[in-house]
């Protein structure tokens, strides 16, 4: 596969700058002038989570025309997931000292693991079903919604709801998922302790590597014949479907691997920040990480990298420096970008490096 | 024995207070001073029939376990200070000796509530002689019939008497000497008042005749299915309820969204700030016209309106309009208008929860049957009901409702008649955006009042107008009372969380089905 330069650029910058932020927090000591403090590592690994969110999203949103309102909720699916590995793995470490039971159920005077809490003390399993949940929901809700022809926003609204229905299911105590407070109090993972720095450094280093394939995979699905036809279906889905494709069947397939790349970032996720709750599952989270990519630039790859760090680096800075500006700032950006920059960040770039382009004669 | 000399004693107090009562009265009283229950108990029955004049009190001490006697069979009233009052006398004594409490058992709490009960039956106090009815109905004692036979002579007041009636058919079945004929015409009485009180003591009456047993089984049963029709009802009730306040946070977004397919992510802000007008309008009003204070909301309603309006207008005219055609956009550009809203009044209000009074016409609850109507809900359903007819009839009989509709139907049609589009786009939206103003001044009577307030309802309010067909005020009305109905109905099964979460699964399955929601709109209008 040939890079352009700016895929070039995206997966150097996408893995240089977290490697370099790793080597930097191993390798040299705490006091010296370039040394990376952990909590910058942790920020790190979570921006780059996010960025795998809003790949996800641009993915369904810049290629497909699918506005998703509900996509942190495949996030949260693949962290819950990831969390329900971790929980295992505290074993009788718990405050109650319970091998099988995660501290909560204990708490909540449960006698047994549920039948769905099995397999997930054994990694791989856990990683295949923080795939599999997300992918199977996305294609049986894709399925469902693409098939009865529910778009627009329509479909932005159902995906809102699926959200929301999920956000209150986990609330529920009975559901077996920690209710409100979820899971924490992680120990260790894959037997090593995931507050130390060198765990750190190696999530981060990883997650890198996990955007840098998603990127790829991206980028060779929207410049592939596939692509073309989602990008007819995004412009005009009845035109395609009277070409004889099925746009259902173009859909369904995009938006199952959006849901499946969500999941990885929810997974890797967890370890970083350390928690998972419902509240990931909120509705605003999801439309957050619409505007990473209308930031970046809706419909380029490396805009949705990009936004999902920029927004996110200016809510740890707002949210430190001024925190009762975040709301207004960020409100602030969702109406500007949707008004004066409407190909987001990546288009400014696009505009600098050639003369404006003739627009093309909107026909009505 | 005592008992039936009880009833004795009872009915000659009813009938004809004779010379021996004071006699009767010191045998009350030397029969509380006891540690028998059933001396206690005696003694109870036969000093409400005394009619002695301490009687009421001696007895309320007794309730509260304040009465006490000496071995010499003196009675004594501990008061809150320590001292001590003699019983019959009510002089105070310094030091009584060695005193002992009377306690009591169950039983003796039933025939002091039923003697209690009995004596202020022929209160001059209506309200008062029905609360002793009642309490008579509860003690369920034998011992109070003569008085509840003369006390119902007497009734003049229909719900009074009732009351009497059902107490009398209590003591009637509790009695040990009543015939079978009156037993089951008292069966048929409690079957009558039917609440669940009524199937309490029916359930736990034994050692009834075989005949008696039966009617009392029957009675049950009809009670059960009768509590079972109510609570239906209550259902319905609360559904209709929440359906119309969904129905009041959602016209105005079937406004906004429904003919002008503009997505207003900030609708729930206008109902937050409709909120909040109408707690300026009574911070207002406290400070200044206080004498009006009740009829404050009255003030908030158009108020709110011209509000959350002006706001609408506001934000077309600046930000919508730039977004027409764009849905997935403006839906954007609309949520961070909402964050930016909320913050702004969290800025100017602070974020704490803001009280809003509720007026004293609109608190407490009625009665009607086995339904309990809160006032307050049956005026959001009123004032939903009220702002829906409005708006329909703003839409249909106004020349702003000739105009928007015409510009749904055919935007460039309409243009070419002379309607000047962009305004009467933005007066859309501020209609929508005041109503959602109104529908802010009702949520603030059972919602807290709070930035997020808003954000609570916009998700429902979608899923109404989605549900019940877009353009449509009609389909918005079912869709509203129907979701809300089925999540009451879903609610005592499922609990109210899961009810919810049914509930928005049941929709996203019914839009596979209907994609364009109960009551699409037909025609060249449908395709977009």
């Amino acid at each position: 596969m040939k890079l352009d330069r700016t895929a070039g650029l995206t997966l150097g910058l996408t893995f240089g700058i977290p490697l370099t932020l790793a080597l930097l927090n191993q390798t040299t000591d705490v006091s010296a002038a370039l040394h990376v403090p952990t909590y910058v590592i942790a920020l790190a690994g979570k921006y780059l989570c996010f960025a795998m969110l809003a790949l996800a999203v641009d993915l369904v949103w810049g290629f497909a025309g699918i506005l998703s309102l509900g996509h942190a909720a495949f996030f949260a699916l693949g962290g819950y997931a990831m969390g329900m590995y971790l929980m295992r793995q505290i074993g009788s470490r718990g405050v109650y000292g319970n091998a099988m039971l995660p501290d909560f159920m204990v708490f909540l005077g449960w006698k047994e693991l549920p039948w769905y809490w099995h397999g997930f003390e054994w990694f791989p399993f856990a990683m295949f079903m923080a795939l599999l949940v997300p992918g199977l929901l996305a294609m049986g809700f894709g399925w469902l919604a693409f098939r009865s022809r529910v778009t627009g926003v329509y479909l932005s609204i159902i995906t809102q709801a699926l959200t929301y229905a999920l956000l209150l299911a986990f609330f529920r105590n009975d559901m077996g998922f920690g209710g409100n407070n979820g899971m924490t109090d992680f120990k260790d993972i894959l037997g090593f302790p995931v507050q130390a720095d060198g765990t750190r450094s190696a999530l981060l280093v990883i997650s890198a590597a996990f955007l840098c394939a998603q990127y790829l995979v991206a980028r060779s699905i929207v410049r592939s014949r596939f692509g073309k036809v989602l990008i007819a279906v995004r412009d005009t889905e009845s035109r395609t479907r009277f070409l004889g494709y099925r746009p259902e069947a173009y859909k369904l397939v995009v938006w199952t691997l959006s849901a499946v790349m969500a999941g990885i970032g929810g997974a890797l996720y967890v370890p970083q920040v350390g928690i998972i709750n419902p509240s990931e599952f909120a509705p605003a989270n999801s439309i957050e990480a619409v505007i990473w990519v209308a930031v970046g630039g809706r419909g380029t790859l490396t805009g949705a990298i990009l936004g999902a760090v920029i927004v996110n680096f200016g809510k740890t800075w707002f949210t430190g420096a001024l925190p009762n500006l975040w709301l207004y700032a960020l409100g602030a950006l969702f109406i500007f970008v949707t008004l004066f920059l409407p190909n987001g960040v990546m288009g400014l770039f696009a505009a600098r490096a050639k003369k404006p382009a003739p627009e093309l004669e909107a026909a009505e | 024995m005592r008992r039936f000399f009880a009833i004795l004693l009872l009915a000659a107090l009813a009938l004809a207070p004779g010379p021996s009562k004071a006699d009767q009265a010191d045998d009350a009283f030397a029969a509380l001073a006891s540690t028998s229950f059933d001396s206690v108990r005696g003694g109870v029955e036969q000093l409400s029939a005394s009619g002695h004049p301490r009687a009421a009190a001696v007895i309320g001490a007794l309730q509260s376990g304040k009465l006490y006697f000496r071995p010499d069979r003196a009675l004594f009233i501990k008061q809150d200070d320590g001292g001590y009052l003699h019983a019959l006398t009510a002089a105070a004594i310094a030091d009584p000796g060695t005193v002992k409490p009377v306690r009591v058992n169950n039983g003796i709490r039933n025939a002091i509530d039923a003697a209690l009960g009995a004596m202020r039956l022929f209160s001059p106090d209506t309200a008062t002689r029905l609360t002793a009815a009642e309490a008579v109905f509860h003690a369920a004692e034998a011992g109070a019939l003569p008085a509840l036979n003369k006390a119902i002579a007497k009734e003049s007041d229909p719900s009074v008497r009732l009351r009497m009636e059902q107490a009398r058919a209590a003591a009637i079945l509790s009695s040990a000497d009543s015939g079978e004929a009156d037993r089951i015409q008292a069966v048929s009485v409690l079957r009558t008042r039917a609440d669940i009180d009524a199937r309490g003591f029916l359930a736990s009456l034994s050692g009834q005749p075989p005949a008696v047993a039966d009617a009392i089984a029957v009675a049950i049963t009809a009670i059960d299915r009768k509590a079972q029709l109510w609570s239906v009802a209550q259902s319905v009730y609360y559904g209709l309820s929440l359906g119309s306040v969904l129905l009041l946070a959602a016209a105005g977004l079937a406004i906004t969204f429904g003919v002008m397919g503009v997505i207003n992510m900030a609708h729930g802000e206008m109902v937050m700030i409709g909120a909040y007008t109408t707690f300026a309008v009574q911070q207002f009003m406290r400070a200044h016209t206080p004498g009006m204070y009740g009829a404050s909301l009255l003030f908030a309603v158009p108020l709110a309106f011209m509000v959350s309006g002006t706001v609408g207008i506001v934000i077309e005219r600046t930000l919508i309009r730039w977004l027409y055609g764009r849905p997935l956009e403006t839906l954007l550009a609309t949520w961070g208008l909402s964050l930016v809203l909320q913050q702004g009044v969290r800025t100017i209000f602070g974020a704490n929860n803001k009280d809003v009074d509720t007026p004293s016409w609109m608190s407490g609850a009625t009665q009607l049957g086995g339904l309990t109507l809160t006032w307050n809900r049956m005026y959001i359903i009123l004032f939903s009901a009220i702002v829906l007819a409005a708006l329909m009839a703003a839409l249909r009989y106004t020349s702003l409702g000739l105009r928007m509709r015409a510009v749904t139907q055919n935007r460039r049609m309409a243009a070419a008649m002379g309607i000047r589009t962009p305004w009467i786009d933005a007066l859309t939206f501020g209609l929508g955006s005041g109503v959602a103003g109104m529908a802010g001044v009702a949520l603030s009577q059972i919602d807290n009042v709070s930035p997020n307030l808003g954000q609570s309802y916009i998700i429902d309010s979608f899923m109404v107008v989605v549900f019940g067909g877009v353009g449509n005020l009609w389909g918005t009305t079912l869709g509203a009372l129907t979701l809300g109905i089925t999540n009451k109905f879903l609610e005592p099964v499922a609990g109210a969380v899961m009810a919810k979460i049914v509930v928005l699964v049941l929709l996203i399955l019914f839009i596979q089905r209907r994609p364009r929601g109960m009551f699409p709109l037909k025609g060249r209008a449908a395709e977009s």
